[in-house]
């Protein structure tokens, strides 16, 4: 009887494993299997062109130039944002400080918060600054969903920094400021992981872009033009009852999945390495 | 520069970047206030005409004539979540366990990394299988056993399409808890004659309830606040679902809809941010309790 339990839930346990997998396996058939042959090189040179919407010429160009722009932008401005936190939650205050962990915390609850949030708040903080749908509102928007992200995932590297090394540097008559830089030489791959991982999240994410960046046919060259982003560009093509437009919407989902699985292979093999040389 | 001068200047730098460093801690904690704050003055209108109680128990949804009854949203984003946590729970926990307890170190090796890419893979795209495959296999497969008519955009579809995208969160979790549970306590199990399976359902998921529990409420609160992937399926028809085939509603869909009408009627905008505050709120203190239960679970082995 024992035995027969056993063997009844390690059965359910390999199935319940299988079904996660097998829906992985699903959803990336699907996209290829339509995305694939709505695919041409039209697809990533061209910006639409008239009549796109109705299944004449064009490309996607406009949404992954977009999406680009508002992921560097964010990613940047996120980055100058944390590394000072990481650093200074894990330099400057002591070990076990509470201003320390209420930091973690509140990143980890930040985290947690829905892009659809950070979309309306982003709008609110637009309409308060007398910012109209632009590239900018985008980034500002992207910059608060993926700050969280970029600290907690940096700051899990910097915890693991040895307390000699500080010492060591410290001891020498370095001041904290100037051990920064051993610190950031410690932590980089910490660093590329985080963008890595943050880069996925952003070029993803459509409900935080939908109020703030906008949608436009054209490829910004301001920061106070709208932009087209990949998600939006999927989201308002499959919605589309002409089945070539909604061939494009499989298209760009195709991009956008590709993208995302390199980036997060990229930092799988990153934090691999990095985890090897730990100390 | 004197020596001292010198001394004193990089003291001075050090000075200043920590202030600036300490500034910038500071507003990150004040951020989510920020947020709430900025929310709540642009839902401050409404709130000013209709009293809350009564917007979250209304039906009506009617911004043409100023009637903003949130309750079909609210009951949407209910079934939803509902259906996709009794999905994934036992799905993740089955999987956890065996991943954690049972697997060999290369099926694990394996998995991981596919568990990886389920997490990184956008909503939208999740929101394009659904629309391409799972919301057929409803209309055509599922539904008319049960029901005469379902066009396949149901809570169901939604349910099912958040349910595989809150998965890869709860495995990491629970296997992070699993790991936690001290080998003795599974030694001491096992030496007294219990089976794998008896140490794991006596002493494994015992120690690790208050861990699955706060997996449960982060995962709530993902898919609480899901958007794109749930609003590409659910039907969005302003009504109280009544069997798992209706469509449905949620809260986050509302938002995300109608964003481009919303300057165009009075109070509509001041609505929809009120709809993206109850979010918050509720969304916020789910987080802020599973993740104090996390941390207090790491630093209890953590000794």
């Amino acid at each position: 009887m024992r035995r027969f339990e056993e063997l009844f839930f390690k059965t359910l346990m390999i199935l319940a494993t299988f079904i996660i997998l097998g829906s992985l396996m699903m959803i990336l058939f699907a996209v290829l299997k339509r995305g694939l042959p709505a695919m041409n090189l039209d697809m990533i040179t061209k910006i639409p062109s008239g009549g796109f919407y109705i299944g004449k010429e064009g490309g996607l160009l406009n949404a992954i130039a977009g999406s680009l722009f508002i992921v560097i932008g964010a990613t940047v401005l996120g980055l100058l944002i944390s590394i000072p936190i990481v650093i200074y939650i894990n330099i400057y205050l002591p070990p076990k400080s509470f201003l320390a962990n209420i930091t973690r915390l509140s990143s980890d609850v930040l985290f947690g918060i829905p892009s659809i949030v950070y979309g309306a708040f982003g709008f609110t903080l637009m309409v308060y600054l007398g910012i109209r749908a632009s590239l900018f509102g985008g980034i500002l928007a992207v910059t608060l969903l993926i700050t969280p992200i970029l600290i907690r995932s940096m700051d899990e590297v910097a915890k693991l920094i040895p307390k000699d090394l500080k010492d060591a540097a410290l001891s020498l008559g370095a001041t904290r400021y100037e051990i920064i830089k051993v610190i950031l030489k410690q932590i980089s791959p910490g660093i590329t992981t985080a963008i890595l991982l943050s880069v996925g999240r952003a070029i993803g994410d459509a409900a935080s872009v939908l109020f703030t960046a906008g949608y436009t046919d054209s490829i910004p060259t301001s920061l106070s033009q709208p932009a087209a982003t990949l998600p939006l560009a999927i989201f308002f093509q499959l919605s589309s009852p002409i089945p070539e437009v909604q061939d494009r919407a499989y298209a760009a989902a195709l991009i956008l999945t590709v993208i995302v699985l390199v980036l997060s292979l990229t930092a799988r093999y990153y934090s691999r390495k990095f985890s090897k040389n730990k100390i | 520069m004197s020596l001292a001068d010198h001394t004193r200047y990089r003291i001075f730098k050090d000075i200043l970047a920590r202030n600036i460093m300490f500034g910038l801690t500071v507003f990150s904690l004040l951020l989510a206030v920020i947020i709430g704050l900025g929310l709540y003055f642009k839902s401050a209108p409404i709130l000013n005409e209709h009293s809350l109680w009564s917007m979250l128990s209304s039906s009506s949804w009617r911004p043409f004539k100023g009637e903003f009854g949130f309750y079909p949203f609210i009951m949407g984003t209910l079934w939803v979540t509902i259906i996709a946590i009794v999905i994934a729970l036992p799905l993740c926990l089955l999987s956890g366990i065996y991943l954690s307890e049972y697997a060999h170190p290369f099926i694990k090796r394996l998995v991981d990394p596919m568990i990886d890419i389920l997490a990184g893979i956008p909503p939208v795209v999740y929101g394009v299988w659904g629309v391409l495959v799972v919301v057929p296999f409803i209309g055509d497969k599922i539904a008319p056993h049960f029901v005469e008519y379902s066009a396949g955009y149901s809570v169901l579809a939604g349910g099912i399409v958040l349910a595989i995208m809150i998965v890869p969160l709860i495995i990491s979790i629970l296997t992070e808890i699993f790991a936690s549970v001290p080998k003795e306590l599974r030694d001491a199990s096992l030496s007294v004659g219990a089976t794998k399976w008896q140490t794991i359902k006596f002493v494994i998921l015992r120690k690790s309830t208050p861990g699955i529990f706060a997996a449960v409420v982060l995962a709530i609160s993902r898919a609480f606040g899901e958007t794109i992937a749930v609003l590409m399926v659910c039907g969005n028809i302003s009504q109280v679902p009544h069997s798992v085939f209706d469509s449905g509603y949620p809260l986050p869909a509302l938002i995300a809809n109608n964003y481009g009408e919303m300057m165009s009627l009075p109070l509509y905008d001041s609505a929809l941010m009120l709809a993206a505050l109850i979010l918050f709120v509720i969304i916020l203190i789910f987080n802020a309790v599973s993740r104090i239960i996390l941390v207090r679970i790491e630093r209890r082995f953590a000794l």
